[in-house]
């Protein structure tokens, strides 16, 4: 018995810990506090001229800029003292007005050799770094509704171009009911039906003298449904959380009907939900003609103006789903205007309307949904109950020049009415309206308090493990407690590697891991002193207890890496943060606590005749 | 082994004992239930800081004037840090109203608004549902592995084991109403690992010891082996309630439940991977046969 480890694996296990100390490093560069300007218009540049009046508010106030860097349209300015951030990003935003989009950010001062390797800190959880958590849930069985009408509208027009004549068609809950004068239409109906949405699950009913085909979307379709919706708002909320010009951040789809959005450093909820939570739709619709029908025809205010109001036609030509685009820009003429993209059905829709319609004026009504809390009276007892309530307003209202297709532009806008109206027709494209059912907010202070604690946590408790250590196993103990570094060292490498988001419970995962790693080294080191103890020689003590104690650690460790994933999979936020430390734990410590402690063994005591162990216990 | 404790001879004492704690926490979770979380019920919570510490009484008596509902007030870890909660449904400008109501009561006592959490009612529901289905997940996956890679009757002893972690954990937090959030949920898994791990440890060596001690009864070897491993057993609870006990102490108010979860979790799971899995081994009436693997058929060569 030599315990000798071949070469390679010692080369293998420097290897490894070269590697671990480099990718983990970045996280000793402490990053610098830092504001960050962006352009509220996207696409807007910043100017040199907007950078030396940030520069000269900050002068005026006293606060040291250590560095100013540029990376596409926004600009980062590094302070040299975090008390001054807030000042600071005040002191910004008042003299650049609304224009600009101040927020605050902590910048990596990683150096270039370690970035050029691809290092870089860990990104921290929003309970470390400050900042606002929104949970956004998209109101799907409004969204279906709208499609279950929309099938509504465009089966009348299909069927008129197949010549199948039918007596009426309604929406009956979420199905489509259409009825016919006799069997022999709806079998025509039924046949069409079956070859060109097969999406449908049809179903014939007799009732007042009408043969009913009720026609309901299949599961699949509604799910299909469900996805796009979910996809186009994810999107959206992108959109707008690039327009607000946030250092990372994070938009998730979450579950089925969710979108979790977190934006570090920002602290003004306000002004965060006022751009996300724009719950709104957009609806084109043509000007009702002078003397029109009442009931077909609704009366709105100006969004800008609401003392003055326009009358518009029921009917829907399209809806805020179908644009694809809209940006600002200026005419041959160096007039403002805004050129909006819709996608095929939307210009299919807007091509026939107009037809029929040039020299009219359309209009573009917006439409938000907000919630509103009432009270309600259930069993005698007063329960709160938040309805949403939507409210409509004309955003545009202008002449068709002449017939549209998908791509057409509003001309006669002023400057800043144009950004304006760009941005709202964008905003507008939420395919489905969105609350907000979670929100969070973590002031500064308390991030930094929260990574104050739990530094000091996992130093207390490495510094107490170490201690009983080598307490109980001398020499052995010292050997496990190098391990127990390394193992940290491998875990916050392969967290910054992965770029896994360190949250509060990510840190107790940390401390409970340092708990826990020790345990594979007790196991064999117990080992070690009952074969000691059963008379085995040193050497042979030693290949006896890593050799026997092995099976034992890897069920033990798998069942817990079993668990630890099963809460990755359920998990969310700060819960999965933990789930990922732990079992980045598991995999770390099975290395440190077999392999290195092996090795390190293997060094002190291998390939010479020796007569005791330095392992303490009764041996 | 002459200096060995005879575990198995304290079983029923300590069947006893195991009963009498799960008909405690069962008959107090069915009673009074748990303390949820905001997580769990939905609703608002600030966390507000004082400069000078004030009287939570007169902070109640503030925010219930105002007209808000289902108000609690609590100090968060220090006497100048207090947390509201209440029923409210979350608007935008709400952190700052109730910030507003507590700043002109207490004009010469600046506070400031350290962070404010608003889940709807549904989410909670839902997260709910969500952390007992983790919570049964974890226990059937770990019950077929056991089951895989031992013997059925390990399985039964590990997941009763587990099954009795975590419900006298629960019932400890429902006895003395700690709040019970997420991270507790995550604890409460955690612990499902961790008491595990200690299952695992002392069943492999039972085991072993089946497979080479030749004499001795079931009730022998059960307790040879955890003489065996008491030793580890004690360490490694030691070293992990070290590191909790940093937690607790200095880890702050966040993470203080979550540590309590897992320190209560460390004791018993300890407990119950002696008292609980190794007995119900006996009460299963394992046998050396259980543990033999399968002998292997000799092949026989019939070639000419």
């Amino acid at each position: 018995m030599l315990n000798k480890y071949p070469l390679w694996k010692n080369l293998l296990i420097l290897f490894v810990l070269v590697w671990a100390a480099i990718y983990a490093s970045p996280n000793l560069y402490p990053p610098d506090p830092a504001i960050q300007v962006t352009p509220a218009q996207s696409g807007a540049e910043m100017s040199p001229k907007v950078v030396d009046q940030i520069l000269s508010v900050l002068k005026g106030r006293d606060i040291d800029v250590l560095a100013t860097e540029a990376e596409g349209s926004t600009s980062l300015f590094r302070l040299t003292a975090s008390d001054d951030q807030l000042t600071a990003k005040d002191a910004v935003q008042k003299a650049l007005g609304d224009n600009y989009v101040v927020a605050l950010n902590l910048a990596p001062t990683t150096p270039d050799w370690l970035l050029s390797l691809g290092a870089g800190p860990m990104t921290l959880g929003l309970d470390l770094s400050g900042g606002v958590h929104f949970l956004m849930e998209v109101d799907m069985a409004k969204y279906l509704e709208g499609r279950i009408e929309n099938y509504r509208q465009e089966l009348r027009t299909r069927l008129r171009e197949e010549n199948i004549k039918y007596r009426r068609i309604r929406v009956d809950g979420n199905s489509v009911r259409m009825s016919f004068l006799d069997e022999a239409l709806r079998s025509n109906a039924d046949s069409f039906l079956r070859r060109e949405y097969p999406e449908f699950l049809r179903k014939e009913e007799k009732q007042d003298n009408y043969f009913d085909l009720i026609l309901t979307v299949n599961e699949q379709k509604i799910r299909e449904f469900e996805d796009y919706a979910l996809k186009q708002n994810l999107t959206t909320i992108r959109n707008r959380v690039n327009e607000l010009g946030v250092a990372e951040p994070l938009v998730q789809r979450q579950g089925r009907n969710r979108i979790v959005v977190e934006l570090p450093g920002v602290q003004d909820t306000a002004a965060a939900k006022k751009i996300l939570g724009k719950a709104a739709n957009l609806e084109f619709r043509l000007e009702a003609t002078p003397g029109a029908n009442r009931y077909t025809t609704e009366e709105y205010a100006f969004r800008s103006d609401e003392f003055r109001t326009a009358r518009l036609e029921k009917a829907i030509i399209t809806t805020g789903d179908s644009v694809t685009n809209a940006q600002p820009s200026f005419d041959e003429n160096g007039f403002p205007q805004v050129n909006i993209d819709l996608d095929s059905k939307g210009g299919a829709s807007i091509t026939r309307v107009t037809k029929k319609a040039v020299k009219r004026r359309m209009a573009v009504l917006f439409v938000e949904s907000k919630p509103k809390t009432t009270t309600e009276i259930v069993d005698g007892v007063e329960v709160d109950k938040v309805v949403h309530i939507e409210e409509k307003s004309i955003i545009s209202l202008a002449t068709i020049q002449s017939v549209l297709g998908s791509s057409f532009r509003i001309t006669g806008l002023e400057s800043a009415e144009a950004s304006e109206l760009a941005l709202l027709l964008r905003a507008g494209a939420l395919a489905a309206p969105m609350y907000f059912v979670e929100e969070r907010t973590v002031g500064p202070s308390l991030g930094k308090e929260n990574i104050e604690m739990g530094v000091n946590s996992v130093i207390l408790g490495l510094a107490m493990v170490l201690v009983v250590m080598v307490v109980f196993y001398r020499l052995f103990g010292l050997v496990a407690n190098v391990a127990l570094m390394a193992n940290l060292v491998i875990l916050i490498a392969l967290m910054s590697l992965v770029g896994a988001t360190l949250t509060l419970p990510g840190i107790a995962g940390i401390v409970l891991t340092v708990g826990m790693a020790v345990d594979a080294n007790v196991l064999i080191f117990a080992r070690i002193r009952e074969e000691l103890a059963n008379g085995r020689s040193p050497q042979q003590a030693i290949h006896e207890g890593y050799d026997r104690a092995f099976v034992t650690i890897l069920d033990a460790n798998l069942t817990t890496l079993i668990v630890a994933v099963i809460l990755f999979a359920v998990g969310t936020g700060p819960v999965k943060g933990f789930a990922v430390t732990l079992s980045f734990g598991i995999l770390t410590s099975m290395f440190t606590a077999i392999m290195l402690t092996r090795a390190l063994i293997n060094l002190i005591y291998g390939g010479r005749r020796i007569e005791s162990l330095s392992i303490g216990g009764k041996a | 082994m002459n200096n060995a404790i005879d575990f198995m001879k304290l079983r029923f004492g300590a069947m006893a004992l195991s009963l009498l704690l799960l008909v405690v926490s069962i008959g107090s979770l069915a009673t009074q239930g748990l303390s949820l979380g905001l997580d769990f019920t939905g609703g608002t919570l600030l966390e507000v800081e004082y400069s000078k510490p004030p009287v939570l009484a007169e902070i109640m008596d503030t925010l219930e004037n105002a007209g808000y509902e289902d108000v609690t007030v609590q100090n968060f870890g220090s006497e100048t840090d207090i947390l509201v909660r209440m029923s409210e449904a979350f608007r935008d400008n709400l952190g700052n109203e109730v910030l507003k109501a507590l700043q002109e009561d207490s004009a010469e006592n600046e506070i400031e608004l350290k962070r404010s959490e608003f889940v709807g009612a549904n989410v909670g529901e839902e997260l709910r549902d969500e952390g007992g289905l983790a919570l049964l997940l974890a226990l059937f996956v770990v019950m077929i592995y056991v089951a895989a890679r031992f013997q059925f009757k390990f399985s039964v002893g590990a997941v009763a084991a587990l099954f009795h972690d975590v419900v006298i954990i629960l019932g400890l937090f429902s006895l003395f109403q700690w709040d019970f959030d997420l991270t507790v949920l995550a604890a409460l898994l955690a612990v499902i690992g961790y008491s595990l791990n200690d299952t695992i440890v002392v069943a492999d060596r039972i085991r072993e010891n089946f497979r080479i001690m030749r004499r001795g009864d079931s009730i022998e070897v059960i307790n040879e082996s955890l003489n065996q491993t008491l030793g580890r057993t004690i360490m490694t609870s030691l070293t992990t309630a070290v590191v909790l006990g940093a937690l607790l102490v200095v880890g702050g108010e966040l993470i203080h439940n979550f540590a309590l979860a897992l320190m209560v979790g460390v004791v018993v799971g300890t407990y119950s991977s002696i008292y609980v899995a190794a007995t119900i081994l006996l009460l299963m009436k394992i046998s050396r046969e259980d543990l033999m693997p399968p002998e292997e058929e000799e092949e026989v060569d019939d070639r000419p």
